[in-house]
């Protein structure tokens, strides 16, 4: 297990570093960076030293392998607009974006699985088939327009529910929560939910499939032969045994949850790493950009290797394969 | 959240305990961009600086109208055609109960000089300082500078003592030569409003000062604001009744806002002049399929683009009768504005044609136009309106509307001038039409430093000649005078062609009064809450 951890981090690395490479040869096409970080009246002298003092003028081997000595650091250089560290800012947002997706997940996990049970166990039922109309809209409308209705029907018709924004949150040394908040768990709300809908859906349609085909093995039938009751036979045998593919989907998700709540936070303006990812494109902020995309890289290796381990812990076969 | 500790927070807490018979009146207000840095010299941009005209003040400020009044100085007079005399305002405080003095004036023109700051432009307008006592000052320019006063309302002072405690003695700078410069994150200045916390791109509160030195209309104690980035968003918050205000409103969405209750439009028209520029020096244009031979380098062509544009059915299509149609580089809200030069051009394609024909392009000819899609009001929807017109009289219009980091990438100096048919829009930064002559209209001079936002290098000896005038001659009748002999030249060589002045554009609760100047700045000064 350990040298199988070892051998993953040295995986993600490598990884980080792929992304950080492809990142980089990107960046020249995003555009010029000097021109949002001074004003009209600056000089082209002033311009042209400012880029040599970013160095961007260097060959881009060198501002890459810059980039990579000082991240090894955990030094990911100071934003271009904001003039602060990114590892800050970065700092102040990761609890933001870290909240959402963990409540999205949650939603995600806990509608879907079990939506996904009952639909398979009542495929022909009235509510089944209710559940699975609207599933075909939680698959089929974009996050924005999802994340627009909700605003004004619960926002601006009904005003139940903040439009925009985090509420009120409390800080616990860097860690800034809103669960502690009633404006706080107000405004989590309407984005979680537009966050989770795609993905509780999938995980709705994905356990449903898994299950349908599991209750129709032959270890199924054995066990009804056995005598076994309808409960046992469902949640112990069946359920258990669609849950392996449901964990890899998941796991992979909820990487996509962290790295898609971009769209989610720009439309409720919630104050996350997406957005601020977003809003640095649109300023070429470079060091921002960097950092952003290598850490998403960082989670992803992380989710997958969690779910790596989860599947020792599920499927018994594994075990019994590693033993020999 | 970054909260304040210490001084100012047990100051602004004593001011609230002094005027708590005033009930609290919060205004939460959003804008589509952020407040990147509180420090006042770290960039020259003009939400930036409008909202910083809040918390720090200059020696003069503006009105309502964008007029200059007096601010840190109560007087100053014209010694010499290079000296000028300032009496300081007595009695004045910093927020953190500091004293203004005449030490404060030079140490913040320094800063606004030091490296980092980006506004160096403006410093450099002024050669020295001297201190006659702690309330007079003689400031010397470089050469004769008529419109000294109109820099001073956004070249913020600072205190000196603050600076030199928290070491923050230069301008922030974009590239952290000075990690954690104090005054990006902190800000101790004169103005009716304090910082009470500011996360970047998030939120930034600020409180009343009730020790402010002026009366002023608003109620206001506390200011919260929101970035919002996107639009639908920053329409729904008002509208849900959760912000007082909002900026900018897509021009789509008025109609949403007339319909929906508690909340109004709020339109005028902004001193950002909106205008097509062309390449009218290379001996070829990089983006056409005229070889050996630049068209826009003959007068009937450009004067037949500009009779092919149908301004009104701009301003009525694209812009929902938001815009004013304009026939001059600056607008009205400028200094030296001429009004009967802001006339436009005539729509006439039948002319543009026997224009065109006579020009020795009978059938038109094709050019690439660059087009920014993120920067301007509607910018790319003026584009595509412009080529669909151009295309009546023969000319194919090939647009490019991009971004503006690439846009500006590629048009601009360090994209060495990339383009042939441009759109860009201008609002004179110090207000006064010799900044739009000197920037846009005098022929490109790199050495000089002089017309380098003239993308396309129009150029005129005669109006050089007067610009150089312009820009040291004194008297005002005089100098007006040539401002309007260079503009009536530039019009009568087409040299650009003005489209229009774009619309600002708030959506405000009918809960609160606000005054929309010109440059979009918003002064908390003039906010009633009712």
């Amino acid at each position: 297990m350990i040298s199988f951890i070892f051998k993953r981090l040295l995986q993600s690395i490598v990884v980080m570093l792929t992304v950080a490479l492809i990142a980089f040869s990107m960046f020249r096409f995003v555009g010029d960076p000097i021109n949002n970080m001074v004003g009209q009246d600056t000089s082209q002298e002033e311009r042209e030293a400012l880029t040599e003092r970013l160095g961007l003028n260097d060959p881009f081997i060198e501002q890459f392998g810059r980039f990579v000595l000082h991240a090894a650091e955990g030094d990911f250089g100071i934003s271009y607009k904001y003039r602060e560290p990114v590892s800050k800012l970065i700092e102040g947002r990761l609890s933001a974006t870290l909240e959402l997706s963990f409540v999205s997940a949650v939603l995600a996990l806990v509608i879907g699985i079990p939506a996904g049970v009952y639909t398979a166990l009542r495929s022909k039922g009235i509510l089944s088939k209710g559940i699975m109309t609207l599933s075909l809209i939680g698959v089929s409308l974009p996050t924005f327009l999802i994340g627009i209705l909700l605003i004004l029907f619960f926002g601006v018709v009904l005003r139940w529910l903040p439009t925009f924004g985090r509420g009120d949150v409390v800080a616990i040394g860097w860690w800034t929560t809103g669960f502690l908040t009633a404006s706080g768990l107000k405004s989590l709300i309407l984005p979680s939910i537009t966050l989770a809908l795609f993905q509780m859906t999938l995980i709705m349609r994905l356990v449903r499939a898994e299950m349908l085909e599991v209750l129709r093995t032959d270890f199924v039938k054995f066990a009804r032969a056995r005598g076994l009751p309808d409960r046992a036979v469902h949640f112990k045998h069946a359920l258990k045994n669609t849950l392996v593919p449901v964990i890899t989907i998941t796991g992979l998700q909820l990487g996509s949850l962290i790295a898609f709540a971009i769209i989610t936070e720009s439309v409720f303006q919630w104050p996350g790493m997406g957005l601020l990812f977003i809003q640095a494109i649109a300023d070429v902020d470079i060091p921002i950009m960097a950092a952003y995309l290598v850490m998403i890289a960082f989670f992803f290796v992380i989710i997958n290797m969690v779910v790596d381990i989860l599947y020792y812990t599920v499927d018994p076969r594994l075990r019994a394969d590693s033993a020999t | 959240m970054k909260l304040r500790t210490g001084l100012l927070v047990a100051v602004a807490a004593a001011a609230i305990a002094v005027a708590a018979p005033v009930k609290a009146e919060i205004f939460k207000f959003a804008f589509q961009g952020d407040l990147s840095s509180l420090d006042p010299h770290s960039l020259n941009e003009s939400f930036l600086l409008g909202t910083l005209g809040n918390v720090y003040e200059g020696l003069a400020l503006y009105d309502k109208d964008m007029s200059v009044i007096p601010g840190l100085a109560e007087s100053w007079k014209l010694l010499t055609p290079t000296t000028w005399e300032f009496k300081l305002r007595k009695g004045v405080k910093f927020h953190e109960g500091q004293d203004f003095t005449a030490d404060d004036v030079i140490f913040s023109w320094q800063r606004a000089a030091s490296e980092g700051s980006d506004q160096k432009v403006r410093a450099a307008g002024i050669k020295n300082i001297t201190k006659v006592d702690d309330f007079t000052i003689v400031v010397e320019t470089p050469a004769p500078n008529p419109i000294l006063i109109q820099d001073l309302p956004v070249l913020f002072i600072m205190d000196k003592e603050w600076s030199e405690e928290h070491g923050t003695t230069n301008a922030t700078s974009a590239t952290g030569e000075d990690k954690g410069n104090y005054a990006n994150l902190h800000a101790n200045g004169t103005g009716p409003f304090m910082v009470k916390s500011h996360q970047a791109d998030v939120k930034t509160i600020m409180l009343r000062n009730e020790h402010y030195w002026k009366d002023i209309p608003s109620n206001v104690t506390e200011v919260e604001f929101t970035p919002i980035k996107e639009a639908p968003t920053r329409v729904a918050a008002l509208i849900s009744g959760e912000l007082d205000l909002v900026y900018p409103v897509p021009v789509q969405d008025w109609e949403r806002l007339d319909a929906a209750k508690g909340v109004k439009a709020l339109a005028g028209p902004e001193a950002r002049t909106i205008f097509l520029g062309m390449d009218q020096s290379r001996d070829e244009l990089l983006y056409s399929n005229i070889k050996g031979k630049n068209p826009f380098k003959d007068q009937r062509v450009r004067a037949a683009f500009a009779h092919a544009i149908n301004l009104e059915a701009i301003k009525e299509k694209v812009m929902r009768g938001a815009a004013t149609p304009t026939g001059e580089m600056v607008a009205p809200q400028i200094n030296g504005f001429v009004p009967e030069l802001n006339t436009p051009y005539a729509y006439d394609p039948e002319m543009s044609k026997k224009l065109l024909a006579e020009a020795g392009y009978p059938d038109g000819f094709e050019v690439t136009m660059d087009c920014p899609n993120n920067r301007y009001v509607n910018d790319e929807k003026i584009c595509q309106a412009v080529t669909s017109m151009l295309a009546k009289v023969g000319v194919k219009v090939d647009l490019l509307a991009q971004p503006k980091s690439k846009y500006f990438g590629k048009v601009l100096e360090t994209g060495g001038f990339d383009t042939s048919f441009y759109l860009l829009g201008w609002t004179p930064s110090t207000m006064d039409a010799e900044n739009a002559l000197s920037s846009l209209i005098v022929c490109r001079n790199k050495e000089e430093k002089r017309g380098l936002f003239n993308l396309g290098n129009y150029c005129n000896p005669k109006v050089d000649e007067l610009t150089a005038a312009i820009g040291s001659e004194t008297d005002q009748a005089k100098r007006n005078a040539m401002i309007r002999e260079a503009f009536q030249i530039v019009k009568d060589d087409v040299g650009y062609l003005p489209v229009h002045q774009q619309p600002l554009s708030w959506g405000v609760s009918d809960r609160v009064t606000v005054n929309q100047r010109a440059d979009n700045g918003l002064d908390y000064r003039f906010v009633v809450v009712k």
